[in-house]
């Protein structure tokens, strides 16, 4: 281990800070401190760079305590990256890193060495600064200063690099870039670093472990994963948080609610449908949260506007998404807030059914068109060709749903279309089989998140049954529509 | 930022490193030159370097002149104290700076002169006389006070503001140092007329001591600046903050005991030969760092070296400006010292305030 804390306390005057804290740091590793304001972060940090006394407890750099080197060798071994710092006199940026050398330089004078001045030059061209190094620093930009301190940091050479908030004052690509280069360095040159964190976001995408404190002890201690869960980040923060997976990398995310709600007077109800010949139109005066398959704005998200548009069935097109934001730009629609699917059936023979439950309502609209009916046994027969979805189904519910409910909702509004199909007869024409659906059916659920929270919409569910059948209702209406109305 | 102005503000190289010092000794020279020639009586500077080069060779056989008495008795030893005085206050101004991490700091505005002054007022006062170091009676009770001073003036700012702010420990410094002011001529009004020379004395001069106070001041200047020049680097660290500086390996302990100690040893034997002249550390640095940069390594020798030369010219000034009046010298380093201060203040809100 690189670094060992055992049962540390301290604080100051009398008053004690840091409480009985262990842990322990793998070389190469990057540790997050993390807690609220005054938890205790900053004076553990103080205490483990030697700068403030020890109460009781230990902490070992490399096998030794620390009150086992004297402080010029524990400047070789442990080096500390500041928050930014306002110095009253300005150095040039070579003379601020050249400080760094300080432990290594001896003599009554304290002349730099050739080694030193390599070190230097070498750090300043790995940070990118060597063009700048004859400039005050003052001349240079946060980010750029920050990299000089790092530069300085960096010279003293350490195994161990302790940091307290590296990325306060910085804007966000600043903050990428140092904590990219420190976690090259982790990974490169073993570097153990360990850092404080006021961003939790940050710290999960960056840490290989977190510790979380709260009131001068340990809370939990962890992977990101481990650390970033809602419940606990409550209690240590006393405010709402919601948690959830980032997109792109296994780090979790969170997310400050805000206490206030917005009050809307609509609810979501048949008359926002505007029908023509091209599209159906449904829109809200607030955005309502979405999942769905659809060509624009699929998987999670929130909508205020949303299109089926309807296309010839030869339409062929590579890049279905931009013909849509050239349309959306056509209607002026905008597009980050336009969800869109499109259908080969024609979009006037569509059907809706709009209930009332306790406590929630349920808008369900549907278009069908059964030319690639598809039995989902024999998919694979029909080959290969994106066509416009036939059965475009929406849900909209005035009702507070969980993600779990939003993906049964989905099952249930899929068994009921598949239902529907069975009722109808339909048939996959090229198997003579019953179908299932058509090859490029899509799908939406909406809620306002607003009243009533629906946990569960699984089939026996009161959301879900009510789902259920409104859905085959609608289903059936759109087939039949479909082969009594305007045809083909 | 235009191009010329990003050069103007480059941080100089090595080599024009070697050019400063060259050049400060060269002005120094000058300075020394100058005011050993000027006066009622003017000598020129053949002269000069004949009575000079008479007086440095051992047993010479030249006759003494009139030129010879007055530049040998009267003139040199009052441009080398001058050169001593100005070399003292404008070194331990620098290193306070650096250390307490604000460029308004110097004996002056940290009241240090003035509890110097009080130490010597004190010798004059009781008559006091050291067995043994009876001749350095004088300074060393000067330097004594000059400590107590400082360390009640810090302890007392950092109780009020713990990250120890400009503007506190100034302002501790200068209620300090009037407070001092105030004892002092409460000492003089209750001894009569005997200390009424001491008025005189206070507002800085260094007229008519002879060489008997270079020879009080020598000692004290010699150890304090020596052990303020290797204090370069660490005073570099240090100026980024104790806790930097310790995190950086400095053992801030003993170096801050040690600048401290040395800076009031200065300040203090100043003081003794020549009273309170106010604002040298101030200015010196604060010009020094302007043209030479901020790197302690070279402020504190370049401090010295052009602190001496800034009060052998602001002596210069003081005697023939309204000749045969002198005026006292303090009264000239005030004059350029006081808006250096306000401009300095002014920079420092400035820059805070667009941060």
């Amino acid at each position: 281990m690189m670094i060992e804390v055992n049962s540390l306390s301290g604080g100051y005057g009398d008053r004690t800070i840091v409480n009985q804290v262990d842990f322990s740091v793998a070389r190469g590793e990057f540790f997050g401190v993390a807690g609220p304001n005054g938890c205790g972060k900053t004076t553990l940090f103080k205490m483990m760079s030697g700068v403030l006394p020890l109460w009781r407890g230990t902490v070992s750099i490399d096998g030794r305590t620390i009150d086992q080197y004297d402080r010029n060798s524990l400047a070789r071994k442990v080096a500390t990256l500041p928050q930014l710092q306002q110095s009253y006199f300005t150095y040039s940026v070579q003379e601020t890193v050249m400080m760094g050398r300080y432990a290594y330089q001896s003599g009554l004078f304290k002349q730099p060495s050739m080694e030193d001045e390599q070190v230097v030059e070498r750090i300043l061209h790995q940070l990118g600064l060597d063009e700048m190094k004859h400039l005050p620093i003052t001349q240079l930009s946060g980010g750029e200063r920050q990299r000089v301190y790092l530069a300085q940091a960096l010279s003293q050479e350490p195994d161990v690099l302790l940091l307290d908030e590296p990325t306060n004052h910085l804007d966000f690509s600043y903050q990428k870039q140092l904590l990219d280069e420190l976690k090259a360095l982790t990974n490169n040159d073993r570097l153990t670093v360990v850092s404080i964190f006021h961003d939790l976001n940050i710290a999960s995408l960056y840490c290989d472990r977190l510790l979380l404190m709260e009131k001068g002890s340990i809370k939990k201690m962890g992977t990101p994963v481990a650390v970033m869960q809602r419940p606990l980040l409550e209690g240590v923060y006393q405010s709402a948080i919601d948690v959830y997976a980032n997109p792109t990398v296994a780090s979790p995310q969170m997310n400050v609610l805000p206490d206030y709600t917005l009050k809307y007077s609509s609810t979501v109800s048949p008359d926002l449908l505007q029908v023509s010949e091209e599209k159906l139109l449904f829109q809200t005066d607030r955005p309502l949260k979405t999942y769905s398959s659809a060509v624009v704005g699929a998987g999670f998200g929130w909508y205020q506007h949303f299109v089926n548009y309807h296309v010839e069935k030869s339409f062929s097109c590579e890049a279905p998404d931009e013909l849509m934001k050239e349309k959306f730009k056509e209607w002026d629609l905008p597009e980050y807030d336009t969800l869109a699917m499109m259908t080969a059936a024609y979009v006037t023979n569509y059907a809706s059914r709009c209930v009332q439950e306790d406590g929630f309502s349920l808008l369900v609209i549907v278009t069908a068109g059964l030319s690639n009916a598809v039995d989902v046994l024999y998919g694979a027969k029909h080959g290969f060709t994106p066509a416009p979805g036939t059965v475009n189904t929406w849900v909209f519910v005035e009702g507070e749903l969980s993600e779990q409910a939003f993906i049964q909702a989905i099952i249930t509004a899929t068994e009921a279309k598949t239902k529907a199909f069975a009722d109808c007869e339909i048939t996959d024409r090229l198997t003579g089989t019953p179908a299932t659906g058509t090859s490029t059916d899509s799908m939406l659920v909406a809620a306002t998140q607003t009243g009533v929270h629906l946990e569960y919409a699984g089939t026996i569910t009161p959301l879900g049954s009510c789902i259920g059948r409104t859905v085959y209702e609608a289903t059936v209406e759109a087939i039949k529509n479909s082969s009594i109305g305007k045809q083909p | 930022m235009k191009n010329w102005q990003k050069r103007f503000t480059q941080i100089p190289s090595a080599m024009s490193k070697f050019f400063t010092y060259v050049g400060s000794l060269f002005v120094l020279t000058a300075a020394i030159l100058a005011g050993v020639g000027a006066g009622s009586v003017a000598v020129p500077l053949s002269e000069i370097v004949r009575v000079l080069v008479d007086a440095a060779t051992p047993f010479s056989t030249a006759e003494g002149s009139v030129n010879a008495s007055i530049i040998v008795d009267v003139r040199l030893p009052r441009v080398l104290l001058a050169g001593l005085v100005g070399a003292s206050l404008a070194i331990s101004g620098a290193a306070f700076q650096g250390l307490l991490q604000n460029p308004l700091a110097d004996p002056y505005t940290l009241g240090v002169s003035s509890g110097a002054s009080v130490g010597a007022v004190l010798v004059l006062f009781l008559g006091l006389s050291f067995p043994v170091f009876s001749m350095f009676t004088l300074p060393i009770m000067s330097i004594v006070t000059a400590v107590l001073t400082l360390l009640f003036v810090i302890t007392f700012a950092r109780m009020l503001d713990k990250t120890l702010s400009i503007e506190t420990l100034i302002l501790t410094g200068i209620v300090m140092g009037s407070f001092l002011g105030s004892v002092i001529s409460l000492m003089i009004a209750l001894t009569g007329d005997e200390l009424r020379q001491i008025v005189g004395w206070l507002l800085g001069s260094v007229a008519m001591r002879g060489w008997n106070y270079v020879s009080l001041l020598v000692p004290f200047f010699v150890i304090g600046s020596m052990l303020l020049l290797i204090q370069g680097q660490e005073l570099n660290a240090m100026s980024l903050g104790e806790d930097r500086a310790k995190q950086l390996g400095v053992p801030t302990e003993t170096r801050k005991a040690v600048i401290l100690l040395a800076s009031s040893v200065l300040t203090g034997a100043a003081v003794a030969v020549s009273g309170t002249i106010g604002f040298v550390g101030l200015v010196v640095p604060h010009i020094c760092r302007k043209l030479f940069g901020v790197d302690h390594r070279h402020l504190l020798p370049l401090s010295l070296i052009n602190g001496a030369t800034f009060l052998i010219l602001a002596d210069l000034v003081s005697r023939t400006i309204i000749a045969p009046v002198e005026l006292p010298i303090g009264v000239i380093t005030s004059l350029i010292g006081a808006p250096i201060f306000a401009v300095i203040l002014y920079q420092q809100r400035k820059e805070r305030a667009a941060v």
